[in-house]
């Protein structure tokens, strides 16, 4: 899924400083699974930014609404109704930064901000800790690598063996970042496929990568 | 001969070969290169010239590099996949020949997370693998990595670092085979700080024939002090420096220290030319380019080999 946190506090009401009524959009999709902008988020947000605003001695009115998706064109409708009333200043979404953008290219002349940064595609390790596990680099190849990602978890996306910082299964960057060849050599070696990583793997393409641009999929046999 | 370097003649004719290494200025500052240069001359095969070191910025090593040649030095121009993306690294690579750079040390280099600027996008868009063998492909077939001809076939000795110490310890002979399957014709080793282990590292090298393949140098830095043998031991990642270094320096003088780590180095010089497959020593005297002389000449290497 794709894993995102919440922006510091100090940061939204920064953004919405100029704002006396807004709207704060959740969504039901992956940042609901990671505890960041799902519906229980969107009321504590809104609390606490109320909280703040009250203190600064001017109130804010916030109306909550929690999205099916907001990756979806189709649930974007929801906010039809809210926002047709022309109530609000602005929106805020708790969505990845995939929603801000749909709800404001839906609504032209509708101020949105993001309240989430939008991190990695990841999944958890245990409650409350994530880690990234994929970089979409369009061309999945981790069977190669024991089925572990050198792109996503190296630091330098090697792909032919750990460099001269790995040290005691841990990253040259941090002690607490597990140096993902260490494991990749661990799994290989019980799978009894060591030889394999002899083997000079040669240059990437990275044209399936952001590097070859923003990237569409098109499914002709989808499309209406 | 791959590019005829006076470096790699040295191996050729069997020569117990030496070099050094010098990282450029933080700064515009050419006289700064000139006074650390000249402790190097006459005393090496040729002198490393690091690439943004740990992610600082200082002058480009390839402006370096044509500097000591002016001066009279062979330089090894070292190349981090960090900064630069396949274009760059070949019109780098292309531009360097031009210049009369020979030879060229391939590394992946270090993250940017401990540098100057850990606010910058890193590259990574090749590693110091298909480094070597983008220089091989430019050398041996005059093509780039699309496989376009190369108007003017570059000549590069081909170099690479090596670190017997990093984990995990069971690959590492298999990288080393890599770099050599790759390409690579002389690897550096990281510093050596624990014996026993470099011992075992190249009996493994020497058993698998790989000795054979390339010319392999033992790392060397003299220690200056307890203090920086204790940093190195806790943070430099992949480097292990065992208590007998560190206990052997806590035994002289606190202002003897430096001279005493002068006199491990040699002796460290003198051991690791006994060790079957080690073709030379590379000595990196971290900003005491003035001691090299004193080990070089400690451990009997001086004056070095006349070759034409
Ligand atoms: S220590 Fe491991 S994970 Fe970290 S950069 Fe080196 S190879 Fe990659």
């Amino acid at each position: 899924m794709v894993v995102a946190e919440s922006k510091p506090i100090e940061e939204i009401l920064a953004m919405v400083a100029d704002f006396d009524k807004i709207l704060l959009t959740g969504c039901k999709g992956c940042v609901t699974v990671c505890n960041a902008g799902g519906q229980k988020e969107v009321g504590i947000l809104a609390s606490a930014l109320k909280i703040a605003r009250k203190k600064e001695g001017r109130e804010i009115e916030i109306e909550e609404i929690t999205l099916e998706r907001q990756c979806d064109p189709e649930y974007i409708d929801q906010l039809e109704e809210p926002i047709a009333n022309d109530k609000y200043e602005a929106v805020v979404s708790m969505a990845c930064s995939v929603g801000p953008q749909y709800i404001a290219k839906r609504y032209e002349d509708m101020l949105v901000f993001p309240a989430l940064n939008t991190t990695f595609i990841g999944g958890s390790l245990e409650h409350g800790v994530w880690a990234e596990f994929c970089q979409a680099c369009g061309s999945c190849g981790i069977h190669n690598f024991g089925t572990l990602c050198p792109i996503a978890r190296c630091a330098k996306s090697l792909l032919n063996g750990p460099c001269g910082g790995s040290a005691g299964g841990k990253c040259e960057i941090s002690p607490e970042i597990d140096c993902v060849w260490h494991l990749i050599y661990e799994r290989m070696s019980r799978l009894g496929q060591v030889d394999k990583m002899a083997n000079v793997v040669m240059f990437k393409d990275w044209t399936t990568s952001r590097d070859g641009g923003p990237r569409k999929i098109v499914r002709e046999d989808l499309k209406q | 001969m791959k590019a005829g370097s006076h470096l790699e003649k040295m191996f050729a004719a069997g020569h117990f070969a030496v070099t050094g290494e010098m990282g450029p200025p933080r700064g515009a500052d050419a006289g700064h290169i000139h006074e650390k240069a000249k402790y190097l001359k006459g005393m090496v095969e040729s002198v490393n010239v690091t690439d943004n070191q740990t992610a600082v910025v200082r002058m480009a090593s390839m402006a370096v590099c044509r500097l000591l040649l002016d001066m009279g030095i062979e330089p090894n121009l070292q190349m981090v996949c960090r900064d630069r993306n396949r274009l760059a690294i070949q019109a780098d690579l292309l531009g360097a020949a031009a210049l009369g750079i020979k030879n060229v040390l391939c590394l992946s280099g270090d993250h940017q997370k401990f540098g100057d600027h850990p606010q910058a996008k890193n590259v990574f868009d090749i590693d110091s693998m298909q480094l070597i063998a983008t220089c091989k492909k430019l050398r041996d077939e005059g093509k780039l990595i699309n496989d376009h001809e190369c108007e003017g076939v570059p000549q590069y000795f081909i170099g690479a670092a090596v670190n017997p110490f990093a984990d995990p310890f069971d690959f590492r002979v298999t990288r080393l085979a890599k770099k050599i399957e790759a390409g690579v014709d002389f690897l550096q080793t990281q510093c050596i700080y624990n014996m026993e282990k470099f011992r075992t590292y190249m009996q493994q090298a020497y058993d698998q024939g790989l000795t054979e393949k390339c010319y392999i140098m033992a790392g060397i830095t003299p220690l200056k002090s307890v203090g920086m043998a204790r940093y190195m031991q806790k943070f430099v990642p992949g480097l292990e420096v065992t208590e007998d270094f560190i206990e052997r320096l806590k035994g002289v003088d606190k202002k003897k220290q430096g001279d005493e780590g002068i006199k491990m180095a040699i002796e460290q010089i003198q051991e690791v030319k006994e060790i079957k497959g080690v073709a030379g020593v590379h000595v990196m005297a971290i900003e005491w380019e003035e001691r090299v002389e004193e080990i070089v000449t400690g451990a009997g290497l001086l004056p070095r080999p006349e070759i034409s």
